[in-house]
């Protein structure tokens, strides 16, 4: 063991230990469960996606949720047999809801899908360790639970300056990580080679506190020739926080908001660092984890190793549990963990410790006393905050001022609280406040979001508007000159066109101006002629009956030409454009039985002008027949290609009429109509759902 | 029934606040007996007299709060104050003086503004001042060692029979301020009590504080930012002004740290968290403010003793000190200081 | 004689000087208030949801700052009245809203019901509703602020607004409960 220069944090406490109790033995192997809850959250982040189905048969080690953002992981079945259920399950968790799990029963087979040779990591690329590390559902063992991979990308390209392992396990308790060390030394360090082939760094630092000679001795005579260092740090919690080791280790803090990476260090769990090489080189994912069996209510306790989703009751059953003592589980440490509230859950990635503690062992806790400001908090604070001006603040939810004070540096390791002599729940106290800070900035955010998207529209609507408004005034000066054009050119136009032959829609529109133009004039005369009857009136009105004769004839004249002449250049055309004639007539007819509704016509014309659009609807509906006719004789093959096509027409159709039969209902709902008017309208409503419900079955033809 | 879930950590260390206040009390011991050797019983009524009115006032205004009596009694805080008290008055002092001063320490110095962990001064110390400014003939009447007998002295305390004036006898503070005359080694002449520095009683007990002082200490009570950095102020104010033992002197520094109530103040007074700074570095300042005003009044004030006054006036300063002495949280860059904006 | 005008020529150079100098200052250091208006509508909540009255919460801001409630905001709640108390440093009244304060909540559209009418779309102030002309629409629901607004255009009322979901991730640490207060008519005043 070479000597490393050692730095050290500010504070920290001495708890009892209570390591000897787990760590006598070795780790034990509990019987397969014969049902696997299997969380589909395990990691700090965002859950991963079941991939399996109810029923499905899987094989161990097989995926069963995929990790769909980069801030998650994968989970694979812990052994083999059938998915049962994919629903909410008990999970470990302080608020003890329950969360999304995969339910496996196991088969008792424990067959592994196909066996995968050994690999050697030096044949492999980073990237391609890289996939593996990601693939495998790893992340960290620790307790945090952050994915590895995550830690193992961006920065460290340009190789890192610091790797540390850490091997610490400050927290009283615990000792899976001593027990890993002590008999998987080799598997550790062989993780270890493939996280430096990974990240190039320029020091190795394997850590632990010296409470744990066994563990440091055993990591010493498995290094070989490795340039690692294992150190030897003092014990002391919570030493083995990332931040606090990498100030005990190099000196350096790691700045508030920015991670290790930004100063070029790595920190890995021993735990993940085993799992990194069962990954790499076994080809197995991340499916069980060494967790220690503790408390004073167990028998037996000791470390083991369980599969991911063991259910923990039967865990503790295992070690001895004796329920009648059993006060509560702690999952984790005594100083950060969390007391468990269903011991149906199952154990997880993060699940590093079980204390099932009797009410001796970790009794209810006593009335808080007012704070006297004894200032023990901040003596033992390990980022150097102070605790109990926190408290104040925190009381007072004066989040301006616990920014200022650095809350969101508190690592809630709970040494505050332990020391406090008025048995104040302080972390309590500031988690709730982190919690209520971190909802107000997420709303304030949001807030902000909205506001910018708002304004964002307004000022889209605004340019729509003007853009509009500029268009109406260009196109009305257009139309402007195109009219004063046309009054020049009308009579020469309308001279040429029978010569031509050819004849424009224009020249047709002219036509018809000429035409009833010509009778407006007639119909004057002949009204000036009703009251003076002179001789002179009635050669004008001879002769201007002449005139528009003569005009209606041009027009027939130039409407049969056209009609021929669409007939022959586009047949298709003719029936298109008689359809869509048709569709503009009943539109226009439709508005006009509105404006006359509107304007309280008599009923009368009100009649006449429905029996109009009536007769406009007809009329279509004919032509849209023969047009159905012409296309379906023209192609058919393109029809029975689209043989879906008309079914979703017509559900479209249906839900249209519909949705305007319920808008109808609803306003004369509104309008306050009689009773019978909206039994009837209910009628239309239902009998259009009962169309539509006959139009989208799929037994319909069509 | 749905129980919301308690945070960690499960486990705590041993300390209470009623074991701390308990330290406290055993540390003043040996100041209590070696003040009962000289002034017999007049300590011990004392001490009597002012836990007895602390904990039936407090009881009285905790109900008028509104509030479980043995709850806020159970943390022993106004027993430390009363304790204090009854060793900062000068002994026999009439029951109504002693009535007066916990009176206001505990209404005034303490429940007025919330109770326990509040209150932005030092109780003993506003009691003490009160009756200070309010009686001080009183107050400046310390008994010469070993003279009242018991009988006397209960007759005077409880019955009101006057005051003797062959009892009385100046302390050598009082001495020192009002004897310019002479010189320090005709001074202590007159004081024919054992002791190597000034004769008298007072380095005796300031022994006795000091002892307990340190085993404070020792258990980690307190850190020893404020009582060393008090203790530093005043020896380096007394060095300076110091001009050896002419008429004219202000004391020497081993006077100045064994008279008075100097190491009472020290351990017992400016360790009280709740009305000092919060900080290591805070509290050093703290002690150095205490240090300053002590020789300050003591040499050139009104008052021959100063500890009441100079804590007082360092109280009210703790919150500012408390603005500029925060410590540099690991991972920032620097440590904030000063009034931040958004501070109301 | 002399020394009056003396005192005179100092205290008129003196005040020149001072009076430079004050100018100086308040040109240099000038503070940059942040206008009431934009200070207000930062503490509302952007729903835009028109439930004070106003089109928006610029306009909702502008009335505040001209003198109108400060209580007609039920997306912001209480929280939301408070801080226009304290910044206006006013009397904090109680939300003036039939309904009272309501869980957070984003539109939902029932998809296979959607015409693709575009009504809502029209109606979203701040485009969180995607979908085209006879299209079938979605909402945005990160995006949405639960205004509601969408919901009364639509004609087949195939809009709902639906709670905001919660998991125990979003689960937080509720402060301990206390034992006593320091003034003991605050806790009185709600047994």
């Amino acid at each position: 063991m070479t000597h490393w220069p050692l730095d050290k944090f500010h504070g920290g406490i001495h708890p009892p230990e209570n390591k000897s109790q787990s760590n006598q033995g070795n780790i034990q192997y509990p019987p397969l469960p014969k049902r696997l809850i299997v969380p589909v959250l395990q990691h700090a982040g965002q859950p991963a996606e079941p991939c399996v189905e109810i029923g499905n048969y899987v094989y161990k080690g097989q995926l069963i949720a995929q990790n769909m953002t980069a801030i998650s992981a994968s989970v694979h079945a812990p052994s083999s047999g059938t998915v049962t259920a994919i629903g909410p399950a008990p999970y470990p968790h302080q608020s003890g809801e329950p969360y999304l799990a995969i339910e496996i029963h196991t088969d008792g087979l424990d067959l592994w899908q196909e066996p995968t040779p050994e690999i050697n990591p030096s044949t492999l690329t980073s990237a391609e360790i890289f996939h593996i590390i990601q693939q495998s559902g790893i992340v960290g063992l620790g307790g945090a639970g952050f994915p590895t991979a995550i830690k193992l990308s961006g920065k460290i390209m340009s190789g890192i300056d610091s790797l540390i392992i850490n091997g610490t396990e400050c927290e009283p308790y615990i000792t899976a990580d001593d027990l890993l060390m002590r008999e998987r030394a080799d598997k550790i360090l062989a993780g270890v080679d493939i996280l430096v082939q990974l990240t190039r760094p320029k020091n190795v630092l394997i850590a632990t506190e010296d409470n744990k000679p066994e563990a440091l001795a055993s990591m010493q005579a498995a290094l070989g020739s490795r340039a690692y260092q294992v150190v030897s740090i003092p014990t002391l919690y919570p030493s083995g926080g990332e931040r606090q080791l990498i100030k005990i280790l190099t000196g350096q803090e790691v700045p508030s908001g920015s991670l290790p990476i930004d100063l070029g260090i790595i920190c890995q769990n021993v735990g993940t660092a085993e799992a990194i090489y069962n990954a790499v080189v076994l080809g197995r994912p991340l499916i069980s984890r060494v967790t220690t069996l503790t408390g004073t209510a167990l028998k037996q306790p000791m470390n083991v190793e369980c599969l991911l989703g063991t259910p923990i009751e039967e865990l503790l059953e295992f070690a001895g549990l004796d329920k009648q003592q059993l006060s509560k589980v702690i999952v984790g440490g005594p100083m950060m963990g969390f007391s468990l509230g269903n011991l149906a859950a199952p154990v997880i990635k993060t699940t590093n410790c079980l204390i099932a503690g009797t009410a001796q062992e970790f009794p209810s806790p006593e009335a808080a006393l007012p704070c006297i400001r004894c200032g023990e908090c901040e003596q033992v604070c390990p980022s150097n905050l102070l605790p109990q001006q926190l408290l104040f603040f925190a009381m007072g939810e004066q989040h301006e001022q616990l920014k200022a004070y650095n809350l969101p540096d508190c690592i809630e390791c709970g040494a505050c609280a332990y020391v406090c002599s008025s048995k104040i729940p302080l972390v309590q106290y500031y988690r709730a406040a982190k919690a209520d800070i971190r909802q107000h900035e997420q709303k304030m955010a949001k807030a902000e979001h909205a506001k910018q998207r708002y304004e964002l529209r307004q000022e889209r609507l605004r340019l729509e508007e003007e853009q509009k408004a500029a268009e109406r005034q260009a196109r009305n000066e257009r139309l402007a000159r195109v009219k004063a054009a046309q009054e020049q050119a009308a009579k020469q136009e309308a001279q040429q066109a029978q010569s031509t032959g050819s004849i424009s829609d224009d020249e047709l529109k002219h036509l018809k101006i000429a035409a009833s133009m010509a009778q407006v004039a007639l119909r004057k005369a002949e009204k000036q002629l009703a009251l003076h009857d002179t001789e002179a009136l009635q050669t004008q009105v001879a002769s201007l009956k002449d005139a528009a004769k003569q005009a209606q004839d041009a027009l027939a004249a130039a409407q049969a030409q056209l009609a021929q002449s669409w007939a022959t250049s586009s047949p298709a055309a003719a029936p298109d454009e008689a359809l869509k004639k048709a569709k503009i007539q009943l539109a226009m007819r439709r508005a006009a039985v509105k404006k006359a509704e509107k304007a309280e016509t008599d009923e009368a014309s009100l009649n006449s002008l429905r029996q109009a659009l009536q007769q406009a609807q007809q009329q279509l509906e004919q032509l849209n027949q023969t047009h159905a006719k012409a296309s379906s004789t023209e192609n058919t093959s393109t029809e029975q290609k689209t043989a879906a096509v008309p079914i979703s027409d017509a559900m479209k159709k249906a839900k249209i009429e519909l949705a305007m039969r319920r808008a109808a209902l609803k306003k004369a709902e509104k309008a306050g109509a009689s009773a019978d008017e909206l039994t009837q309208l209910q009628l239309a409503l239902s009998e259009a759902e009962k169309n539509l419900a006959q139009v989208s079955s799929p037994n319909n033809p069509g | 029934m749905y129980l919301p879930p308690k945070s960690s950590p499960h486990t705590t260390n041993k300390s209470s606040t009623q074991n701390l206040m308990l330290r406290v009390i055993l540390a003043t011991l040996p100041a209590f007996l070696v003040s009962s050797y000289f002034f017999g019983i007049g300590p011990a009524i004392n001490v009597a007299l002012c836990i007895i009115f602390a904990v039936s006032i407090e009881a009285f205004i905790v109900s008028l709060r509104k509030r479980p009596v043995s709850y806020a009694l159970k943390d022993g805080s106004v027993i430390v104050t009363a304790v204090l008290l009854g060793l900062a008055l000068p002994p026999f002092s009439s029951w109504w003086l002693v009535l007066i001063a916990i009176g206001f320490a505990v209404i005034f110095g303490k429940h007025l503004f919330g109770g326990l962990g509040q209150n932005p001064f030092n109780p003993a110390m506003l009691g003490y001042v009160v009756v200070l400014v309010s009686f001080p003939v009183a107050m400046t009447s310390w008994p010469a060692p070993q003279t009242v007998a018991s009988s006397d002295a209960l007759a005077h305390v409880f019955l009101g029979t006057p005051w003797l004036d062959a009892w009385s006898h100046a302390t050598v503070l009082d001495t020192l301020k009002n004897n310019h005359s002479l010189t320090l080694h005709e001074l202590w002449q007159d004081y024919p009590y054992s002791g190597w520095i000034s004769s008298n009683s007072s380095e005796w007990i300031n022994l006795a504080f000091l002892l307990g002082g340190l085993y404070l200490l020792y258990k980690r009570v307190f850190t020893w930012h404020a009582p060393v950095a008090m203790l530093l102020a005043l020896a380096l104010m007394s060095l300076i002004f110091w001009n050896g033992s002419g008429s004219a002197s202000n004391g020497s520094p081993l006077f100045h740290l064994f008279s008075g109530a100097t190491m009472l103040g020290a351990f017992f007074i400016i360790t009280d968290p709740v009305s000092s700074a919060t900080s290591n570095q805070g509290r050093f300042i703290f002690g150095l403010g205490v240090g300053v005003l002590v020789y300050i009044i003591r040499a050139w004030g009104g008052y021959p003793d100063a500890i009441a006054f100079s804590v007082l006036l360092m109280n009210l300063c703790a919150p500012t000190i408390d603005y500029f002495t925060r410590p540099r949280t690991y991972g920032q860059r620097k440590a904030k200081r000063g009034f931040n904006p958004g501070d109301n | 004689m002399t020394l009056i005008l003396t005192a005179v020529a100092v205290l008129s150079l003196l005040s020149l000087v001072f009076g430079a100098l004050l100018g100086f200052a308040a040109v240099r250091f000038r503070v940059e208030g942040n206008p009431i208006v934009e200070q207000i509508n930062a503490i509302l909540p952007q729903t835009q949801c028109g439930q004070c009255g106003y089109p928006g919460c610029r306009p909702y801001a502008e009335a505040i700052a001209a003198g109108d409630k400060i209580n007609k905001c039920p997306p912001g709640g209480e929280a939301t009245i408070q801080a226009l108390a304290d910044l206006l440093d006013v009397e904090p009244e109680p939300l003036d809203a039939a309904e009272g304060e309501k869980t957070p909540v984003v539109a939902y559209i029932r998809e296979e019901e959607c015409i693709g009418c575009t009504k809502c779309i029209q109606a979203c102030p701040v485009d969180a509703i995607l979908g085209s002309s006879r299209q079938m629409h979605t909402v945005i629901s990160s995006e949405c602020t639960g205004c509601d607004l969408c919901v009364e255009p639509c004609p087949v009322d195939c809009i709902e607004m639906r709670p905001i979901e919660t998991d125990l991730r979003s689960w937080k640490w509720q402060q301990p409960a206390r034992q006593y207060q320091i003034i003991a008519s605050d806790k009185e005043a709600l047994e």
